[in-house]
């Protein structure tokens, strides 16, 4: 059993996230760290692997050379070895453009089961599964809070907005996982110092043979126009609870005609 | 400009999000048309025509009945190509957001997403995207078409104009991988109470309320008030709560006149769910709750004395 995760380096949750007003992307100049979300699929990539008794978790992402610092993560909890799609020319790819490389190096890996978190935390994107399965021409199952594999398919629960689906897929698939699947387990100190010497990859466009057109900016169909300011949404007003709150409630409401 | 619409249908009606998209591209003129997959769906094309849909495309079939997105890829690269469509518009959802993306790498095409606006600048279309927790909107285009554009839950409220509404069925060509899925088991929850996504004034419960039996205190409030409770995902995962009742990105959206939440800290999970309600109170008792830089009015106290004594006070203003 081939276990791919996709994952991705974020912004460190503690860093100030801004738009660069320059080459209006995100600012990635400051510390990065795995994307929390991506933990629960490394988790359930080693909890599948565990449960099989053999096979192999890759871990694989796109991103500046750096990033393998956060990859590192990712091997450190246990994950095998870790691939990153590193070039110049994939920077500023949107969803299409990076589901196109992503898949080119998944067809290279051949992987039973491709493996995503719910979301990244810094674009709040929560589709590109979808893309990477359209084209693999594999089925797709997202948003999955219980995941089972039986034999040659996999079967995945989930909540939608209307109750739950149990859904069927035969392997290879592309899952999705929602972050309640699991608790990620944190790296042991053992795992932190392997870390490094376990194989890390870093592949060129030319490996993947994605042509510079299909990449980066050039290669992407949508694009950023002009960044602003929120809209302040009308007056927010904080006050402290000095035993009269509920009484401003009501007086609140009272004044907006909503009793 | 022909732009098509898909319609997401659940329990023999439109979502509300999907018919308030369309009525937004049915403002922004050209040819609109809405498109509707499912099976045992004909009834469903009046109401898309009442809501500014020219044209309604149907797909009825037997193998399109589950809620599964790959088969209505399929469906809708197909209306592309045939009908020369330039841009495809979705409402969020977990379904809408997986065909959106599986489209854009059918065809090709730009995808922009967590979209709250969209209008036309000469012949071109311009999207705002709000990012980075709310804090900046980017405008933004694409550069090719068609153009896919997936728009957030409460963007936009539904609106009733007519439109011709001329049906027109099809029968999408199905790919392999599109049914390698299938849907084993469908449970919906039970709705108990007025429904939250109707309601005009909802007063939710969070992690604050400390305990399951707390909720009585919501209630009591929502029941004072008229109105409907939710509940964040953290409570209904603690099982304090049922599903029907979760607002925010795994549950429901929803954008009441007035809307309390109580013990709710206010995390863009939670946010994105209810953040177009017209009105937001909070109560909590961390002052630094993200709730309370968008709440219009937060009291920084303990819930516990604050919502009886509220409860209190608008039964009062009701008897007299």
């Amino acid at each position: 059993m081939k276990i791919a995760v996709c994952v991705k380096e974020v912004p460190d949750a503690t860093a100030h996230k801004r738009i660069d007003p320059g080459t209006k992307r995100l600012d990635r100049s400051g510390e990065g760290a795995l994307n929390a979300f991506d933990a629960n699929a490394v988790e359930e990539a080693l909890r599948l692997k565990d449960a099989t008794g053999d096979g192999e978790v890759v871990v694989v992402s796109m991103g500046p050379e750096r990033a393998l610092n956060s990859l590192r993560k990712a091997l450190a909890m246990g994950a095998d070895r870790a691939v990153l799609i590193a070039d110049d020319g994939a920077a500023g790819s949107d969803l299409v453009a990076t589901s196109l490389m992503l898949a080119k190096a998944l067809e290279r890996e051949q992987p039973d089961l491709i493996l995503f978190g719910q979301q990244s935390s810094d674009s709040d994107g929560a589709v590109l599964w979808a893309a990477v399965a359209e084209r693999l021409k594999q089925p797709v199952i997202s948003q999955v809070a219980e995941l089972t594999l039986e034999g040659g398919s996999l079967t995945g629960k989930r909540q939608t907005e209307f109750g739950y689906d149990v859904i069927r897929a035969p392997l290879p698939a592309v899952v999705a996982v929602a972050d309640s699947i699991n608790e990620p387990r944190y790296p042991s100190l053992k795992g932190i110092m392997g870390a490094k010497s376990k194989p890390q990859e870093t592949v060129s466009l030319a490996d993947l043979g994605v042509e510079a057109g299909s990449a980066g900016e050039e290669g992407s169909h949508t694009q950023v126009l002009a960044l602003s300011d929120p809209p302040p949404r009308g007056d927010t007003r904080k006050i402290e609870d000095d035993g009269s709150g509920a009484e401003q409630i009501v007086a609140f409401l009272a004044e907006k005609r909503l009793i | 400009m022909s732009t098509l619409v898909f319609l997401e249908h659940h329990g023999g009606e439109l979502q509300k999000g999907s018919l308030a998209v369309l009525s937004k591209a049915a403002s922004l003129g050209g040819d609109v048309a809405g498109v509707i997959v499912g099976s045992g769906v004909d009834g469903l094309a009046d109401q898309a025509a009442k809501h500014g849909a020219a044209t309604v495309y149907v797909a009825d079939d037997p193998k399109l009945e589950a809620p599964l997105p790959q088969p209505r890829v399929d469906a809708i690269a197909q209306l592309v190509a045939d009908k020369s469509i330039e841009t495809v518009l979705f409402a969020q959802s977990i379904l809408a957001a997986d065909i959106a993306a599986g489209l854009a790498a059918r065809l090709d095409a730009g995808l922009n997403w967590q979209l709250t606006d969209i209008a036309t600048d000469g012949g071109d279309l311009v999207g705002k995207q709000s990012a980075l927790g709310d804090s900046v909107v980017v405008d933004v285009g694409w550069k090719t078409t068609p153009r896919i554009g997936l728009f957030r839950a409460g963007a936009f409220d539904p609106s009733e104009q007519a439109a011709a509404g001329t049906v027109e069925a099809f029968s999408p060509e199905l790919q392999e991988h599109s049914l390698a899925a299938e849907m084993v088991e469908q449970a919906h929850a039970e709705e108990s109470g007025p429904s939250i996504e109707d309601a005009n004034v909802i007063v939710a419960g969070g992690r604050g309320l400390g305990e399951p039996e707390k909720f009585a205190l919501v209630e009591e409030l929502a029941k004072a008030l008229g109105g409907a409770v939710a509940a964040t995902r953290a409570v209904v995962d603690a099982g304090w709560y049922p599903y029907s009742a979760q607002v925010g990105q795994t549950g429901k959206s929803v954008s009441p006149t007035l809307y309390i939440a109580c013990g709710i800290s206010g995390a863009i999970q939670h946010k994105v769910g209810m953040q177009s309600s017209k009105t937001i109170v909070a109560i909590n008792k961390d002052p630094n709750a993200p709730i309370f830089e968008f709440a219009d009015l937060g009291v920084v106290g303990d819930l516990h004395t604050i919502v009886p004594k509220l409860t209190e006070l608008v039964r009062a203003r009701r008897v007299s």
